[in-house]
This record gives structure tokens, sequence and C-alpha cells, in this order.
């Protein structure tokens, strides 16, 4: 596929994909809303710190990491494999192929497009957040916060790899939801999604500087929370663009050896 | 413009016997059979030929199609469209070829099909004046009107199917692989789609490959056909010279001014239908001539037609016989 020309029509992409999630906007809107386990997990720990805190947090320290989650989570969500998984079993990934623009550039259009709409949810949630525990509880640091940024793009990049590499599995497999289930398993426990990553034992923390799941939320929450410094924060990001890296070579990998088993079914 | 030698598509298939137990047992151990779609079959088709592909269902007909655009690649052999190696799948060749699946859509289902036009026409990269060149052309041909402002998902089949043939043709494709395009539809929107392939092959002198199991598709628009059954070819060659092969009588439309006894018609030919007003009878064709003076000279005939078999009949015979004939 020409680079040259999928830039060219990424916009296009990008438009259409814009209008079919705003076709399904009360779906979409349902589906944000109900992406509410940090919130829960949010009155949990702060019930649990209301008494002493839990290592370092506090009751505030908790709601603020909390939303910080939830915020990033948004920002950072990718669920195409669904899509892959529905195509690859049907047959209906052929209409893609027949174009000549990369269908996983297409499918990274079509999760890009739904971003304003998440964007528009997340961002009066985070003004909500910043008047209920303060501004004290965010980094003021300008640096950790272009830190930041880097991080939410690394983190959505190397969810959307996640998203590809089990979609692929589709084409080996009668179906890839399962080993979506198993991943989530492993994300729900060691992403900082239900627990801080530095309430975890110090080999535990240790191992999962190592693995991708910190660098696919708890890193960016760390960050936009103020725990980690800059030369934590730089070192970190290292290992999380590293992380990208793999993503974007199995990635290819999977596509390339998927497609060549593609049966194309139906029709 | 198409060159196909020695092509074979075999898939690994799993078997899994009936019921809970075969349940159970495949799931510690399975089976797989290899079954081959296509195997082993060679043509050529020129550049804006018009070329039927026929076979009944499971021949291998649409996993040809789909070797030949590039979605499966091929276990072995060699195909070669317009230059380039379909399974490579570049530009240049997207570019140049669309396969329409009469089963399948690439309309947007929960936009209208305008907004999927316009995704076309970006990821082919078409001139917007050319573009709106064609969207005209294509809109009065196929007498889309406002259909393409209405979500796909509203449309009924054959507005849909008129709206995925305006999708495919954006690029004006010169290899254009049609599965199916007129399944389902009405008698009426069969006739407006069949006009409309016509006409785009001699506009575009666009190559056509075409499957439909309605023959009228096929009698329209393809002056040749390949046929495939179990993978093989069975036939190559002009339509004509297929039905007078395999059906080599003549059937001969007889109406009446008056009811006229089938004793009466046994010397003519083999009585295929007899009515009050009207008989068909099924002539050799050397006959034909004979019959047709014979029974304009002793019967009160008002109209008399002579016409080939219909197609379907030819076309089951055929696959009856199996391979017994080998193509020309």
């Amino acid at each position: 596929m020409s680079v040259a020309r999928s830039i060219r029509a990424f916009p296009t992409l990008l438009r259409v994909g814009a209008y079919e999630a705003l076709a399904y906007r009360g779906e979409m809107l349902v589906w944000i809303l109900a992406t509410t386990m940090p919130l829960v997990m949010l009155a949990l720990w702060s019930a649990v710190a209301r008494d002493a805190p839990v290592g370092r947090y506090t009751e505030a320290g908790f709601v603020a990491y909390f939303l910080a989650t939830f915020v990033v989570r948004q920002l950072t969500g990718a669920w195409v494999f669904y899509t892959m998984n529905f195509e690859v079993r049907t047959g209906a990934l052929s209409m893609r192929l027949l174009r000549p623009v990369h269908p996983l550039l297409a499918y990274t259009a079509e999760s890009l497009a739904s971003m304003p709409l998440r964007v528009a949810v997340s961002v009066p949630i985070a003004a909500v957040s910043l008047a209920i525990v303060g501004t004290g509880a965010v980094t003021h640091d300008p640096w950790i916060w272009l830190a930041w940024a880097v991080s939410v793009a690394g983190a959505w990049l190397l969810s959307l790899f996640v998203n590809f590499i089990v979609g692929c599995t589709a084409f080996f497999a009668e179906s890839s939801v399962k080993f979506m289930d198993a991943w989530l398993v492993f994300y729900f426990v060691l992403s900082g999604y239900l627990v801080p990553i530095d309430l975890f034992p110090p080999a535990v923390r240790a191992a999962l500087e190592w693995l991708p799941f910190r660098y696919l939320l708890g890193f960016p929450v760390e960050l936009m929370t103020g725990a980690l410094s800059r030369g934590d924060a730089a070192a970190l990001l290292a290992r999380q663009w590293a992380w990208v890296v793999v993503g974007l070579g199995g990635t290819s990998l999977m596509w390339r050896r998927g497609l060549r088993r593609f049966a194309a079914y139906g029709g | 413009m198409i060159r196909v030698r020695a092509l074979r598509k075999h898939y690994q298939v799993h078997e899994r016997p009936p019921g809970v137990a075969g349940a159970l047992r495949s799931l510690f151990h399975r089976t797989y059979k290899a079954v081959a779609a296509v195997d082993g079959i060679d043509f050529d088709i020129a550049a804006s030929e018009r070329v039927g592909f026929l076979g009944p269902n499971g021949a291998g007909k649409t996993t040809t199609l789909k070797v030949l655009s590039g979605l499966l690649h091929p276990t072995s052999g060699e195909v070669s469209v317009d230059g380039h190696e379909p399974r490579r799948r570049d530009d240049a060749f997207l570019q140049k070829i669309m396969l329409v699946l009469g089963q399948k859509q690439q309309l947007l289902w929960d936009l209208p099909p305008s907004d999927t036009f316009e995704l076309n026409r970006a990821v082919y990269g078409v001139p917007r004046d050319e573009y709106a060149a064609t969207l005209r052309e294509l809109t009065e041909l196929l007498e889309l009107g406002d259909l393409v402002r209405k979500p796909a998902r509203t449309l009924s089949l054959g507005e849909r199917m008129k709206c995925e043939l305006a999708a495919a043709l954006i690029h004006r494709p010169k290899v254009l692989f049609l599965d199916e395009p007129t399944i389902g539809l009405d008698v009426s929107m069969q006739a407006t789609v069949r006009g409309f392939v016509e006409r785009y092959n001699q506009r575009y002198g666009a190559t056509i490959l075409l499957t439909s199991h309605y023959m009228e598709d096929v009698q329209r628009l393809c002056p040749r056909v390949i046929v495939i059954d179990k993978g093989k070819l069975v036939y190559d060659g002009a339509l004509e010279a297929l039905v007078a092969r395999i059906r080599p009588d003549k059937r001969v439309v007889l109406r009446f001014t008056r009811p006229v006894d089938r004793a009466d018609l046994a010397d003519l030919g083999t009585v295929v239908r007899h009515g009050a007003g009207d008989t068909v009878l099924d002539v050799h064709k050397d006959a034909v001539n004979r019959v047709v003076t014979q029974a304009l000279a002793r019967l009160p005939v008002a109209d008399l037609t002579v016409e080939n078999p219909p197609l379907e009949e030819v076309m089951s015979e055929l696959f009856a016989r199996g391979h017994a004939e080998p193509s020309p």
C-alpha cells in the first residue's frame, strides 16, 4: 500500500469514522458511561483509606488516582478487535482488502474517530474531578505534562496493537474473543486499573516495569497525579515506547501470517 | 488480460462428528480434511471480454474470483491480472479491479451510500471533477436518485445492490468480477443491473467475469462461458456451442387456433409440454425445417417459434454428465 495515498485518504477515513461514531452516538455514550469501573474502585479504596492511608494513598489520593484512571482509560481505549474478529470470521474483511488502503490503517482511523466523543465525555469529568480534589492532586510540572501527553499516545498505540494482535488470532482460531478475555484479566489486575501499581509487593512492581500492562494505563495515571520524577518518567517513557515498537512488530507479523490463512468465507 | 494456469486452491477444513461426544472428542483430537475448492484450472480472458463463470454450488467459482481479486492466496499455480500477481494486492492492481459479491456489502451500514462513495473517492484517489462526472453518470444509469442520501440499512435489496455497484465503480475499474450480482433481486431490478453491466462494459471496455445462477444474466451478457464443476474445468467456449453440444435439439413452441390431439404431434418430435392451446416440442436441429413445414401444413398453427432449450436445462445436463466431456 502506498504511504502517500494512505496519508491523503486518512482525513476522509477519519471523517467517515466520525460519522459512524455519531450514528452510534447513543450506544457509544452508554458504553463510555458503562466503563465506570475506576469510579467503583474509587468508592471502594476511598472507604478503605478513610481511617488510615494505604501505602502513600490517602482518601483524597485514591479519588485523584481513580478519576485520572477514568480519564486516561477514555483517552487510550481501543476496541477494534471486536470488529476485526467479526470481519475475519464472516469474511467481511474481504471488502476492506479490496481497497488500496491498508485495512489496519482503516481500523486505526475508525478507532481515532471515536476520540472526540470520548474527550467530550472525559473533559467535564476531569473538570469536576479537579474541582473536587483540587489542583494539588495533579502535577504542576510542564515537562511531566508533556511526558503525560506522549505517554497517552503511547498507551493508545499499545492498546491498538494489542487489539490488532488479538484480532489477528481470529485468522488462526475460530474466535479471538476468548483471547481478549484472557488478556483483560491480566490487564485489569496488572495495569493499575483496579489497584495502583505501587501497592503491589516490590518484586511484582519490579516485574511490572518490564511488562506492557503498566504502560497501557498506570504509567500515564502516575504521571498525571505527579507520582513520578522527571528521571523516572523519562526511563519509563522509553520502556513504554519500546513496547509500542514490539506491538508494531507483533501486529505486522500476525497480520502477514494471518492474511495467508484468510479464507474469505461467505459470498 | 487475465491468465490462469494450473490454479489450485485447497482448504483445510476441520471435521467434527455430530453430538456432544463428537464435540468433546474434537476438543482433544481434531481431524482436518483437505478440500480442493479449485483443482488445476487454466483459462485466458482477453481485455473487454464478458465471460460467464458457471458451475453448481461449491464448484469453486467464488473461490476462483477471490483468488483473481487477491483475497485468497492460491495453493499453487499461476495467476495474472493485467500483468499483476493478485495475491500481492499492490495499489496499481487494486486500482484496476473490483469484486462485487452479491451476498456481501461494502456500503457502510448506518450511513447513506454517498458517504461510502466519498470514502472510495478518497481511498482510490479519484480527482474531484472526475468523481463528480462518474457519480452523475452512475446516478443516471442506475437511477439512484435520492437513494444515495438514505442510510444503507433502510434500502431494499435491489436499491442496495444498485448502490453497491455504484460504490464499486467510482474508480472505474478495468476488470470487474461479479459474483451473483442479481441474487435475490426482482425481475425488473435484474434487468436494470444486467443492462447497466453491459453498458459499463461497452463504454469503458472493462473486462467482466460474472458468476450467476440466473441463466438470463449469462445469456444476456456473456458470449463466452467457462464452466467448472468440483474445482475442475468442464467447458470453456462460446455459449452457443455449449448449448449445441449438450442439447443439439431446438425447442419448437406451437400455439394453435383450436385444440390439437397429442397423437398428431408424436411424429414431429419429443413432446415436452402439451396444453389445450399450445405445445412445446424438442426437435433435433437437423429436423427443424422439416418439422416446421409439416406443422404449418397440417396443424391449425396460430404462432410458431424456434428457440434454444433453456440454459438451465443445458447446465443441469452438463453437470449430470460430470467431467465426461473435455473442454475444446
